[in-house]
């Protein structure tokens, strides 16, 4: 029986909604909307949201998109299709009234609209419809919104969402005089745990007439926001500057090989890292005409040989002009400074003085969020890559005939020589070695930066840095070199600005090279005495 | 010790090329009609005085790297401070004809919003003050970098290194607008100096005229250096630096003397260079251009003195035919010039000509033999 009275409850209160004659607030507020007056409008935007009536927010989106008619008193919305519906009744109309005029609106209604929309979306079905209308109650602070808000928190099964929910219920409680002591410190908690800029900006923001027992815990919580704001913008500092240090890394390892084993100082070393970079923007663009399908794996492709082809050009360099020039540190360093200007202007001839575009592949976009970090992935990518390569090359020089020799040359050319290991060949492989590792970094830069002729100049006076700095002939000191410029770059960037903080940099480098003039690992033995 | 003349052969030569240039010159863009094809056009004159504060740089730079091994790869940062000191004083003579028409602060700070004249920027509108500074300026910053780096025995590659670091440090310090030097823009629309119209071709000849002399002296100044016993010591130092400590040298403090005066003559090079260019931007820091200087001493032999002259002369002539005519090749030649000279002509276009003289003399008086090799290092 009493299933059967219920049923019977439901259904006249379906007839009587869907007749009309039933008038709940939301029907007495309709008329309201044709009064053309903004105030009478904006009052029956606060009614209709929340009355929690099915046609309120169809009514409220009408409204925003100008599609709200109204005639001597009766309401209607024009559906996208084109059709009139009563807003009263949700029927389809038929005879159209003559004098029919959209409601009209102004910045004031139209933030009660934001606001109210913000409400009605919070019980849709829609996780993503809900997050939102969960974000723009936050930012709105509506205390219309706050019935319908806890009628949500309390259907709300997602955590992550029901937390954005309980934000947007705290940033209503706190600074609303009306609400309870007790809510409202709730609230202060909330936002605390929060911890992002928006919950400091209203804890850091409340009227000037707050209770000191509602201030007093917020302004503890501000600070304890502050701090760990402050914590997050340091590690995403060191972050940056990890980044910026690996590729440091990976523009400087190939110098400290050319620079260790042979004393030679290549200033055409960024220019290697220019040819590896054109070298993927061409893989690419064949890629693109032939075959678009291996687009995502272009990287992988390019950098074998990116390799080949700096490596090759490094040797050929070191058979036509370095090697006479071995003793004589600078003339090598003014032959290949030369050499750095026809590689760039032949880089200019051939592919012109414009920026590239090399595309990243769909893998390497996107970032990911870890707490207050942001980690962008094509960062990520290039850190890892810069390790792996680091790796790769100190196992190179470690466990190879080749590394064994070009160590062998590195400490002491003559008796390598004598015991019957070919220098000469050596020279020329381990400049290619160098130049190769050049090229590979340029695949990975031509990510994050613009690929133009002048994309190795920038990078050949922070490398020759990053070098001196950790110690000549010294993979480790290069890699530490390079992570000790890159994190001191970005911990000094937001105090003393970009350039600044370069500036300063570079002149404690400066400094630093009068107390240790070979670097903070330097050889040892008799090789640097000569 | 043969105690050699500061007048030699060559000085007496590179002298009269440069007093012969700064009659010459003036007098065919004066008395010559224009139509006729000796006669010096009005640019052309700016032109060759920027040529002969360029020799005067590279002078600076044989003076250290030909004499004392010491390759600065940032003498241009010498030669921009003294370019930005004359700069100044250029600037603080405009008055009230800049733009915003202010008596006392230039355009750019008015621009910025800024009250009131920076401490720096005192005293430059009294030229004695300003040329001193042309001087002091570079010669300071050169004296404290020397120090710091002989001392502590920063030699060879790290040095130029590090000289590279420091011109790059300015250039980045120098676009800042905070600086107060006119930021990206540099200090530009010169209108007096001295009291006399920059832009007058007057004004121009005795810039001119004033660049050869400079040059002339700077010249002799080096030759005096280098014939003295403090070059006899420099080329010892060149040549086997701690054999030189050994032998009781206090090798740093010759580096660092001869290392401040180079500094010094950069600074005069630049601050004759601004009123005949009419700017001085941040861009004169660029390490490329150190290095650029570097080279006119190669090419025209280093170590020599009349050869950084020549050199410069001979690749900026080079330089503004190829930019002008074929852009596109200008760096491949410069660049090839790097290489080239390095490899096939070490001693510059001076040496080749000795080595060829001089062989050409023992083939007169039948006594062939291979050419000496040149000692490098």
């Amino acid at each position: 029986m009493i299933n059967l009275r219920d049923f019977l409850r439901t259904l006249l209160l379906l007839v009587f909604t869907t007749s009309g004659a039933f008038a709940g607030p939301y029907e007495d507020a309709l008329p309201k909307f044709a009064a053309d007056s903004y105030s009478d409008t904006e009052a029956a935007i606060g009614t209709v949201a929340a009355s929690g009536h099915p046609l309120s927010l169809p009514l409220v989106e009408a409204l925003r998109d100008g599609r709200l008619l109204a005639s001597a008193g009766q309401v209607f919305i024009r559906e996208p299709s084109g059709g009139l519906i009563n807003a009263a009744t949700g029927q389809a109309f038929g005879p159209v009234p003559a004098d029919l005029k959209p409601v009209r609106l102004n910045n004031r209604v139209r933030r009660a609209i934001e606001a109210a929309m913000g409400g009605l979306t919070l019980l849709s079905s829609g996780a993503a419809a809900r997050r939102e209308a969960a974000r723009a109650v936050f930012r709105s602070r509506d205390a219309a919104a706050l019935r319908t808000i806890e009628q949500a928190i309390a259907r709300e099964a997602d955590p992550d969402l029901k937390l954005a929910l309980q934000a947007a219920r705290a940033s209503i409680l706190l600074g609303n005089e009306a609400a309870s002591t007790a809510d409202r410190l709730w609230a202060v908690e909330t936002l605390r745990e929060r911890g992002d800029q928006d919950a400091l900006a209203l804890l850091s923001s409340l009227p000037a007439g707050t209770q000191p027992e509602i201030v007093e815990p917020a302004d503890r919580a501000a600070d304890s926001i502050r701090s760990r704001l402050a914590l997050w913008s340091a590690l995403q500092n060191v972050w940056y500057g990890v980044s910026l240090g690996s590729v440091l890394l990976l523009a400087a390892i190939g110098l400290s090989i050319t620079f260790g084993t042979m004393g030679v100082i290549n200033m055409a070393h960024g220019e290697m890292v220019m040819l590896g970079a054109y070298t993927t923007f061409v893989v690419q663009e064949i890629i693109r005409t032939h075959v678009p399908s291996l687009f995502g794996a272009s990287l992988f492709i390019a950098l074998p040989l990116a390799f080949v082809v700096t490596g090759g050009v490094g040797v050929l360099i070191e058979r036509t002009v370095i090697r006479f020039l071995y003793g004589r540190p600078l003339e090598t360093l003014l032959a290949t400074w030369g050499l750095s200007l026809i590689l760039q202007q032949a880089v200019r001839t051939i592919f012109g003085p414009m920026n590239r575009e090399v595309g990243t592949p769909a893998w390497m976009s996107g970032a990911l969020e870890l707490g207050g970090l942001s980690l962008t992935y094509n960062r990520m990518a290039i850190v890892l890559f810069a390790f792996a390569a680091f790796g790769t090359l100190l196992l190179v020089m470690k466990y190879t005939s080749l590394g064994l020799y070009m160590r062998a040359v590195t400490q002491n050319r003559r008796m390598a020589g004598s015991i019957g290991i070919r220098t000469n060949r050596i020279d020329a492989l381990a400049f290619g070695l160098g130049s190769g590792v050049a090229g590979i970094a340029g695949v990975a830069l031509s990510q994050i930066d613009n690929v133009s002729p002048n994309l190795g100049q920038g990078y050949i006076i922070d490398s020759f840095m990053v070098v001196v700095f950790g110690g000549v002939g010294n993979l480790w000191g290069t890699l530490v070199g390079a992570m000790t410029l890159g994190v001191a770059n970005k911990l000094l960037e937001p105090y003393a600005g970009a350039v600044l903080g370069k500036i300063l940099l570079l002149v404690a480098i400066i400094l630093f090279i009068q107390r240790r003039p070979r670097g903070l690992f330097a050889l040892k033995g008799r090789a640097v005495e000569a | 010790m043969r105690k050699q003349s500061v007048f030699d052969r060559q000085s007496i030569v590179v002298l009269s090329l440069l007093a012969a240039t700064a009659v010459l010159v003036p007098v065919l863009n004066v008395s010559v009609p224009p139509g006729s094809p000796f006669h010096v056009s009005d640019h052309l004159i700016p032109l060759l005085g920027k040529y002969l504060s360029f020799a005067l740089l590279a002078l600076s730079v044989d003076l250290i790297w030909g004499f004392c091994g010491i390759l600065s790869l940032g003498h241009g940062a010498f030669f921009a401070l003294g370019g930005y000191a004359m700069g100044m004083y250029l600037m603080r003579q405009i008055g009230p004809r800049g733009v915003y028409a202010d008596p006392i602060l230039p355009d750019f700070m008015v621009f910025l919003n800024w009250k009131e004249l920076p401490w720096f920027w005192h005293g430059f509108d009294w030229f004695p003050f300003a040329a001193l500074m042309a001087l002091a300026v570079p010669g300071c910053l050169a004296f404290v970098f020397g120090w710091l780096a002989f001392r502590s025995r920063v030699t060879g590659v790290y040095l130029s290194i590090i000289t590279q670091a420091m011109t790059f440090a300015l250039m980045l310090a120098f676009f800042r607008n905070d600086m107060g030097f006119g930021g990206n823009n540099g200090l530009t629309d010169f209108k007096d100096i001295l009291g006399l119209p920059i832009q007058s071709g007057f004004t121009r000849i005795v810039l001119f005229v004033l660049s050869a002399a400079a040059l002339a002296g700077g010249y002799m100044l080096c030759r005096w250096v280098v014939n003295s016993k403090l070059g006899k010591v420099l080329v010892a130092i060149r040549d086997a630096e701690s054999r030189t400590r050994f032998l009781g040298y206090r090798v740093e403090n010759y580096k660092l003397a001869v290392f401040t005066l180079s500094a010094m003559l950069a600074g005069v090079a630049g601050a004759l260079y601004v009123p005949q260019v009419g700017i001085i931007n941040p861009g004169e820091f660029a390490p490329a251009n150190s290095i650029e200087a570097v080279v006119w001493v190669a090419v025209g032999g280093r170590g020599t003195l009349a050869g950084a002259i020549l050199g410069a002369l001979v690749v900026n002539a080079g330089k503004t035919w190829f930019t002008g005519a074929l852009p596109e090749f200008w760096l491949f030649v410069l660049g090839g010039l790097f290489v080239f000279v390095t490899l096939l002509m070490p001693r510059g276009i001076l040496g080749a000509a000795k080595d060829l003289w001089e062989q050409g003399k023992r083939v007169r008086s039948g006594l062939r033999r291979d050419a000496v090799p040149f000692a490098a290092e």
